[in-house]
This record gives C-alpha cells, structure tokens and sequence, in this order.
C-alpha cells in the first residue's frame, strides 16, 4: 500500500525536531497539478491564525487563460515564502523582523513599530497589517467569540480587544509563519494538512531523506521572481 | 502681529481645532479608520511627510547658498530660510510619528537601528539635522536675544532665556558667529543630501516596485527639493516678510529666477520618467504612469503637478516674473501648493501594479483590497491637525524671533 504522504512528512518532522535549529531548514513544495483552487488552505490559515479582516496570510492566487473553447484555471497557493534573502528583513529599521537560524522570517510583536516598510519591499505582497479591525461590526454590541479568541503565534497567546487597541499585534505587521508554534510541537503546517489534493508538501529542505527535498528535486519546479535573488524558500512543481 | 501673519495663525488654529476630531480619533483607534491597507501600506500622511522633509531640505540648502556660499543677494532672507527649514522639520516628523503603528515605540530605531535599512539612517540624520537647525538658528539670533532681553514684558524674558548667557552684542561678536555659522551650514548642506537623498533611497531600494527601484529616485527626490524647499521660501519672503516684494524686490526676483532653473530641472526629469516608462512592455514599468497620467487621479499629475507646480509657475517666472515681485511670489506660492501633487505620485503609483498577477482577485476584506485609494476622512483631519500646527508655530515664531535681519 503506498505510504501517507502526511505520515511521511510527520516523520520527517520529528526527525528534523531532533536537529539543532540552525541545521534545519524549513521548506514548502506545492504540486500546481494538484491544486484544484479549493482555498482550504486560505481558510485553514484564517482558522489556525484566529486572523482578523485585513490580516490575510495565505492567498490562493487564480489565473484563467486561453480563449473559448480552449479555456482552462490554474490556482497558485500563495503562504509567505520564507525568502533566504528576504528584503523584508533588509529593510525593518528595528531589526523587529528577522530570518531565524532554521529558515522562517519571523516578527517580533513586542518590538515592531508599525512603519510598513516590509510591507512595501515585499515582492509577493505577502506581508499584512494589524489595522484593529474586528469581524462583528463597531457598533454591535457584542463581539463574536471568534474576534475574541486568542491565536497562539510563535507560541505565545495574543488576544485582541477593540477597547485595547494599544495592545500588539495590533499596530503590527503580522505574515505566515510557517505555523511555527505547531512545528514546535510536532504538527504539520494548518495548510499541508488540509489540502483536499495532496498538493503540499513539507519538511526540513536539508534532509536529503525528506519527501519535501526530494520533491524540490522535480525537474518540474519552479520559483516566483527567481531573476529577484530573493531565493524563496517554497517552491512550485509546474 | 502683522495682519498677514494673523491670517496665518488663526488658518492655523482653525485648521488645528478641526483636526481635533480626526487626531482624537487616531489616539484612541489607532489606524483603523484610515483609508488604505495593506495593498497601499504607505499614503496621505506619507505624501505629506516628504512633502514637508523636502521642503525642510530645500529651504535649508539654499539658506546654505547665503551663509556657506556666500550669495549676498539673498541675505535677507537666511533667518527665515532657516526657520522655515525647522518648521517644515517638525511638520514632516508629526506626520510620520501619527503614521506609525506603533507610535509610543518612535524611540526604538535609537536603541536598536538596523542600519541596512535606510529608514534607521534617515531617523538618525533627521535627528542629527535637527539639532543642527537648532544651534544654527541659535547662532544666528543670539546676538538679538542678547540685546532684546533687556526690554521689558513677556518678549524680554523669553529673549533672556533663549540668550542662554549671550551678553555681547556688537559687529565683532556677530561676524564671529557667522563664522560658526558657516561652519554649521558646511556640516548642513552634506547632512541635507544625505537625509534627503536617503529618503528618496528609502523607496529607491525596493526591488519589489518596479517604478520606484532606480538610482535617479534619490536624484528626483533632492531636485524636488529644492525646488519645493524655494518656492515656499520665495512665497514666504514675498508675503510674510513686511512688505516682502516690494521691499525685497531684488531678492524676490533672484529667488524667482534660482526657482525657475531648479523647476525646469524637476520637470526634465518627470519628462524622462513618464517617456521611458510609457514606451517598453512592461507592465511594472508602464501601469504606474499610466495611472498617473490618465487615471481616475489624473488631474493630481496634469492640475496640480503640470499645472500648478511646473508648467505655470515656470512660464510667469520666465516672463513677467523677471521684473516683478508680487507675480514671483505668487508663481512661488502657487508652485509650493502644486508640490503635493508631485510628492503623490511619488509615493502612490508605486503601489499601482499588483505584486503578483491576481492578487487583487484572491480575497477581499476591510483593509486589504486591492484598487483606489482614497483617503478616509480621519486621514484627512490629522492632516489638517499637523499642517495647522506647522501654520500656529510658524506664525508665532515669526512673530517673536528676530527672523528679519537686523537694519544697520
């Protein structure tokens, strides 16, 4: 019986959790074949991120080309893309955002001061902003119970209030961060788990045994904006 | 008080109480009522910042031609140049201050800068700029302060206190501070291409926008500059000085005359711009023009750009402008008021292409939609707040420093 992909990679993982940080390098593959543009990895994020409106992680970007009737869609999955040169980083005059040892670009909630440069030298507009909204409109009276529940990036517990809007993340960049708090205990990415075609892959690039590097290996793959030197750390099989 | 310089301030104090509503709104909402996102991270308040930084940088190297380069012609006008450098200074640094997230954290780029981002050397040249208007202004007026503080009421203790010690008032000890003064404008004019420089590097090094990663960005951004930074200063000299272009016609006209070289340039390299990128294909090149030019926001490039800040101020300047004062000024003014229109396009077209095909298309929430910006009200109302505030501070200091130079 052919293995499960996901419990391959959850192997993969927990191998890779047992390397020092620095060794690990983090690492998405996604096989557009098998993307039918489904956006449950989108809603995923939003779900796993507790995101509020504005706040957007994960895109799934839809292209529809040819002429009728030789009309056809392809769909490309968009999560931050973990650059090894990120410009982003370059930029922050802070030092609040920064690429860590094992690869993911991480933000600093306490230090960031909210000036947006990293929004705008992102090349994947892949980077958001914390403006304080709230999914339950302002004059309601009472909140939903999704737009208090906290999210638990980088493994800690943020809660937002509109009556503490002085409160990180909000005034903050925000962005995907590989799901960094579940990897810390051992579970896959919201977004490869959920994807309906098995389209995603996962893992430490660094591991030559891992399903991830030998998909990275395709000769069917491909990078976004290759000619910036961003060198993404997710890539594409075409 | 001059009646111009009333009208100055009660503009500024109406402008500032209703700004109120907006700037309220901004202290206890933070960001949320703004118009833009994250598809337009960077907007109004940004536009106004460079406005108001150019227009520091330009008034303050052309205060340099007089106290640096020696130009005698424009004497008259150094103290105000000055001032007008320090105003417009802290007009900039209110804009971006409400403009940040965070704003109780503007201190961190000093305990922990990231000096490979040009916004952490720009903070730290603004800061060190700062201080040096400050002693320059100093020494420029300090010899008045020394001198007034014995005069009596509210006037003569805030000469005594802002003399710091000044005793001496004579030739000798003034033409000694001019010499300080030299040295400080020396300093100021590399710092002032440097800051300026920077801010247009601020944009120019992003690979991610296509219209602003070049090496002429910082070039634009210095020449604008000065020509904004003149204009204003020529409008000023004009109106608020008493009697300004009748009684400094000469200094008027030169002024007139410096600013139409400075606007020819400017418009040289707009022309450059806007032909180079609407020939090719590409559409990272050619979209942010053509937005510009024949967009929904097109009479920002054609009125207030073409219009107001080059092509009509450049032609009274060239014909009536050579021998009157009162249309210089006012080609100044108009020109001054028309750069707001130049700094949008800045800052705006370059958030006119999508950084991926589709994006646009992918979601759609409340401060994250890709399409026209507009401001929003509040945004509109801070605006005003700070411009208000620049206008109140202006008008007072006008009014109390010894900003026209002393007749002999």
């Amino acid at each position: 019986m052919p293995e499960n992909a996901l419990l391959r990679m959850q192997a993969d993982l927990k191998r890779a959790l047992g390397k020092p940080v620095a060794e690990r390098h983090w690492g998405m593959v996604i096989d557009l074949k098998k993307c039918v543009g489904c956006n449950s990895c989108t809603v995923a994020c939003k779900v796993e991120n507790n995101t509020p409106p504005g706040v957007t992680y994960h895109v799934v970007l839809e292209e529809e080309i040819g002429r009728y009737p030789n009309v056809t869609r392809r769909f490309l999955p968009r999560p931050c893309l973990q650059c090894e040169h990120p410009p982003c980083t370059r930029v922050c005059p802070v030092n609040a955002t920064y690429r860590r040892a094992d690869g993911i670009v991480v933000i600093d909630y306490d230090v960031c001061i909210g000036c947006r440069y990293c929004l705008a030298a992102c090349p994947y507009g892949a980077r958001s902003f914390d403006f304080g909204e709230f999914y339950t409109a302002e004059q309601t009276p009472h909140l939903a119970e999704y737009d208090l529940n906290p999210n638990f990036e980088y493994g800690r517990e943020w809660r937002r209030h509109p009556a503490n809007r002085n409160a990180s993340p909000i005034g903050n960049a925000r962005k995907c961060t590989f799901c960094l708090h579940r990897l810390e205990k051992g579970m896959l990415p919201a977004c490869i788990t959920t994807c309906i075609g098995g389209a995603r892959f996962f893992g430490d690039l660094n591991d030559a045994d891992s399903l991830v590097a030998q998909q990275a290996a395709s000769p069917r793959v491909m990078r976004l904006k290759e000619e910036l030197g961003t060198e993404p750390s997710v890539s594409y099989l075409l | 008080m001059t009646k111009r310089i009333l009208i100055i301030l009660v503009l500024g104090l109406i402008a500032v109480g209703v700004g109120l509503v907006g700037m309220a709104d901004r202290l206890v909402a933070g960001l949320l009522h703004v118009g833009y996102g994250a598809p337009v991270p960077w907007a109004l308040w940004v536009v106004f910042y460079i406005y108001f930084i150019g227009l520091s940088a330009g008034a303050f190297l052309i205060s340099s031609l007089i106290y640096v380069f020696g130009f005698q012609r424009f004497e008259a006008a150094g103290r105000l140049a000055v001032f007008t450098a320090l105003v417009s200074l802290i007009a900039a640094l209110i804009f971006i201050a409400v403009d940040l997230g965070r704003m109780e954290r503007a201190f961190l780029p000093f305990l922990r800068p990231n000096f490979t981002s040009p916004l952490a050397w720009i903070i730290w040249l603004y800061t060190a700029y700062f201080i040096l208007l400050l002693a320059e202004s100093w020494f420029l007026m300090r010899r008045d302060f020394a001198r007034g503080k014995q005069a009596g009421g509210l006037k003569g203790t805030l000469y005594r206190i802002l003399a710091l010690g000044t005793k001496e008032d004579s030739d000798v000890a003034r033409a000694r501070d001019l010499k300080v003064v030299r040295v400080l404008g020396a300093i100021g004019v590399p710092l002032a291409i440097a800051f300026h420089g920077g801010t247009g590097a601020v944009f120019a090094v992003t690979v991610a926008r296509a219209y602003w990663y070049s090496g002429l960005f910082p070039i634009m951004f210095l020449v604008s500059a000065l020509a904004s930074g003149g204009a204003l200063l020529t409008a000023l000299v004009a109106f608020a000085l008493r009697n300004g272009y009748a009684r400094h016609r000469d200094l008027v006209i030169g002024l007139g005359q410096l600013l139409a070289l400075l606007i020819f340039v400017d418009a040289l390299m707009e022309i450059a711009e806007v032909l180079v990128s609407l020939y090719g294909t590409a559409p990272a090149h050619f979209i942010p023009i053509q937005e510009q030019l024949f967009g929904p926001n097109w009479y920002i490039f054609w009125f207030l750009g073409v219009g107001c800040a080059l092509g009509l101020p450049l032609l009274i300047l060239v014909t009536v402008g050579r021998k009157s004062g009162l249309w210089t000024g006012l080609a100044a003014l108009v020109s001054a008021i028309g750069f707001v229109g130049i700094r949008w396009n800045i800052v705006l077209p370059g958030f006119a292409v999508e950084e991926l095909p589709g994006i646009g298309r992918s979601f759609l929430e409340p401060h994250w939609a890709y399409g026209l910006y507009v401001p929003s009200p509040m945004e509109w109302a801070v605006s005003l707040f700070a411009i208000g505030l620049a206008l109140i501070i202006f008008a007072l200091g006008y009014t109390v420093l010894p900003l026209e130079k002393r007749e002999a």
